[in-house]
C-alpha cells in the first residue's frame, strides 16, 4: 500500500485516498467547436505512462481536497506532491532501462546482472 | 499441423517411458531471426500465439514471427485465475466470447495438447435485490443470444455448491445465482504451450527474450520493428502486449484509451476436493475455484491507480479474503501459499480493442482488462482475420478503436463478474 503525503493532512495510508487519474488534462475551452476525435482525446485517450506520471489524488476519507502527485508507475515511488494549480515539478525519475523493461528497483523479475 | 511422428499419444508416452523420458523433444524451436517476415506479432502470450496460429491455419500466412520480451507463458497468460465463460450482457460481447468458448471445447483435440479444459460451471451469486434483477436480466439476455444460462434459487445454489454459506443472517446473504454450465477453467500455461507448439509446427518462428524497442513507420506504412536483437522488417505488425499496450503504442505515436493497473490473485495450500465449480460474486468482490492440484484459486480486484509494478496493495487482498471467508466460513483457517499481480490494460467501457489503426499495417489487440484469458482462442481467431484481410471479422467489428470517437461503446462493466 502506498503512503501518501497529503499537502493538507500529512502522511496517510492510501486507503484514505482515491486516484483521479492523469493530471493536467485541460477541459476544452470551446466545446462546441470540437470534432468527435478531439472529444475522444479529451474524454478517453490517456498517456498511461510507464515511468514518471503526474496524477490527481483526492483525500476522500480525510480532508476531501484534490491535489497532484508525481509517481513512478514502474516502481510506485512517490516523487513529489503538489497542490492543484501549481506547475508540475521537473523531476529525475528512475525509469526502466528499456521501454517495456523492468525498473532497477521494485521488480521481482529484475536481476542486477541485467544492468 | 503436428507431424505424426511428433504427436503426443499413449504410444509416444510408452516409447519415451522406455528411454526413461530422456528423449522428449522441445515443443517448439528456438529459431534464428529472419530479416523479414510477412507479419510480426508482438507479445507471446495466449492472445498473440493464437493470432499467429490462426494466421497460419486459417489464412495460410506462415512466414510469421512472434516476438516475446520474456518467455512464453510468463506474462498475464500465467498470472490469471483461468476462468472461462461467455455469459456477457451485450450481443457483441456474447458473440465473441461464445465463439471463444466453442473453440475451447475442441482445443485439446485440435492442438494435440491437454489444456485440461474443465466445464465445471460458473456461478454468479446475487446478494441483494439489485443483484437479482441485474443477473436475471443477464440470464435472459444470454438465453436470447443462445448462450446457456440458468437461474438458481438459494436452495439450488446450496445443492450445486454445498460448501457455500446460505444462511440468511450474513451481511450479504445468497439470494440466488446464475449458472453457466458450459463455463469452467483450463490450465493456463498449457494453453500458451499448446498454441506455441501448434504454431511452431506450421512454421511460425517463436522468438523469446526479444524486446521491441521501436516501430519503424515510413509514410504512414509500417516497415518493421526495432528489437533488442536487431531490426526485423515486415509490412504487418499485430500488437498483443496486454498491460504494456500503451508503451508500445507510444513508439508509433498513438495514444490509446487504456489504463494499466495491477490485478492480484492468490492460491491457498492444496486440500482435498471441496469446491467443484467456480463461484463469483460481484457485490462482495470474491471469486474462487479449486485447481486440479487442490489449491483454492482466488482472484482479487484491481488497484485504484495506474501501475506497472506487478504488485498490488495488500488492502485489496484483505477485502477479497474477508468476502471469501463470509461466503465460505470453512476456508477461514486455510493458509495462502502464493500471491502475485499482473498488469491489466483496462478500457473505459471494459471491452477490448481489436482494431486497425490509422497507420497501414499496424493492428492492436488490447484492452482485455481483467478478463482476457477466457477469450484467448476467439481473440486470436478474429485478430488473425483482421491482420490477414486488413479489415475486421464480423465478431470484432464492434470493437474498433474508432468507437471512442463515434460513441458506440460496448459497456460491459456489469458483466465483468466482479467490479474492478
Amino acid at each position: 500500500m502506498l503512503l501518501i503525503n497529503c499537502p493538507y493532512c500529512g502522511e496517510r495510508e492510501q486507503v484514505e485516498f482515491s486516484c483521479g487519474g492523469e493530471a493536467h488534462i485541460e477541459r476544452p475551452k470551446n466545446p462546441p467547436d470540437l470534432n468527435d476525435d478531439q472529444w475522444a482525446d479529451y474524454l478517453f485517450l490517456r498517456k498511461n505512462i510507464k515511468g514518471l506520471q503526474y496524477e490527481r489524488w483526492n483525500h476522500s476519507f480525510g480532508c476531501r481536497q484534490w491535489f497532484n502527485v508525481a509517481r513512478n508507475t514502474a516502481t510506485d515511488e512517490i516523487l513529489a506532491v503538489y497542490k492543484i494549480g501549481e506547475k508540475p515539478p521537473e523531476l529525475e525519475s528512475n525509469n526502466p532501462i528499456t521501454p517495456c523493461g523492468e525498473p532497477a528497483i521494485g521488480s521481482g523479475n529484475f536481476s542486477t546482472s541485467n544492468k | 499441423m503436428i507431424k505424426k511422428s511428433k504427436k503426443y499419444s499413449v504410444f509416444s508416452l510408452v516409447k519415451n517411458a522406455l528411454s526413461y523420458h530422456e528423449n522428449w523433444q522441445p515443443a517448439w524451436r528456438n529459431p534464428e531471426i529472419k530479416k523479414e517476415y510477412d507479419a510480426i506479432i508482438v507479445g507471446g502470450g495466449g492472445h498473440g500465439l493464437t493470432t499467429a496460429y490462426y494466421l497460419a491455419k486459417n489464412h495460410g500466412i506462415k512466414n510469421i514471427a512472434v516476438v516475446e520480451k520474456g518467455w512464453i507463458g510468463g506474462g498475464n497468460t500465467g498470472r490469471n485465475t483461468t476462468i472461462i465463460r461467455s455469459n456477457y450482457l451485450w450481443d457483441q460481447s456474447a458473440a465473441i466470447y461464445d465463439h471463444a468458448l466453442k473453440l475451447w471445447e475442441g482445443m485439446s483435440q485440435e492442438l494435440n495438447y491437454n489444456v485440461m479444459f474443465s466445464q465445471r460451471g460458473v456461478m454468479n451469486v446475487a446478494h441483494n435485490l439489485h443483484d437479482v434483477r441485474e443477473l436475471k436480466r443477464r440470464w435472459h439476455a444470454n438465453r436470447l443470444n443462445g448462450v446457456d444460462c440458468e437461474w438458481l434459487n438459494t436452495q439450488e445454489v446450496k445443492k450445486f455448491c454445498p460448501v457455500i454459506n446460505t444462511s440468511p443472517n450474513i451481511r450479504y446473504p445468497v439470494l440466488g445465482a446464475t449458472l453457466q454450465r458450459r463455463a469452467g477453467t483450463a490450465r493456463h500455461d498449457a494453453v500458451a504451450w499448446g498454441y506455441a507448439r501448434g504454431a511452431d509446427a506450421m512454421g511460425v518462428d517463436i522468438i523469446q527474450n526479444c524486446e521491441v524497442t521501436g516501430i519503424n513507420i515510413n509514410n504512414g506504412n509500417v516497415t518493421g520493428i526495432e528489437t533488442t536483437r536487431g531490426t526485423i522488417n515486415t509490412k504487418k505488425i499485430g500488437i498483443v502486449s496486454a498491460g504494456h499496450s500503451s508503451v508500445i503504442a507510444k513508439m508509433a505515436g498513438i495514444k490509446l484509451p487504456l489504463e494499466s493497473r495491477p490485478l492480484q490473485a492468490l492460491v491457498s495450500e492444496p486440500v482435498k476436493p471441496v469446491i467443484d465449480t467456480v463461484v463469483m460474486s460481484n457485490t462482495i468482490h470474491a471469486y474462487v475455484s479449486q485447481s486440479d492440484k487442490g489449491e483454492l484459486v482466488i482472484g482479487a480486484g484491481t488497484d485504484g491507480y495506474n501501475s506497472y509494478s506487478q504488485r498490488g496493495g495488500f488492502n485489496i487482498v484483505e477485502d477479497t479474503i474477508m468476502a471469501i471467508v463470509e461466503l465460505f466460513p470453512l476456508f477461514s483457517r486455510m493458509k495462502m501459499l502464493r500471491h502475485w499481480g499482473g498488469i491489466v490494460d483496462i478500457c473505459p467501457d471494459a471491452s477490448p480493442i481489436i482494431s486497425k489503426t490509422h497507420i497501414n499495417g499496424l493492428y492492436f489487440n488490447c484492452g482485455w482488462g481483467t478478463g482476457g484469458f477466457k477469450a484467448t482462442p476467439g481473440s486470436g481467431w478474429v485478430f488473425a482475420h483482421t491482420i490477414a484481410n486488413d479489415q475486421p471479422h464480423a465478431l470484432n467489428a464492434p470493437f474498433g478503436i474508432n468507437r471512442f470517437s463515434s460513441g458506440e461503446l460496448v459497456d460491459e462493466h456489469g458483466a465483468a463478474a466482479v467490479a474492478h
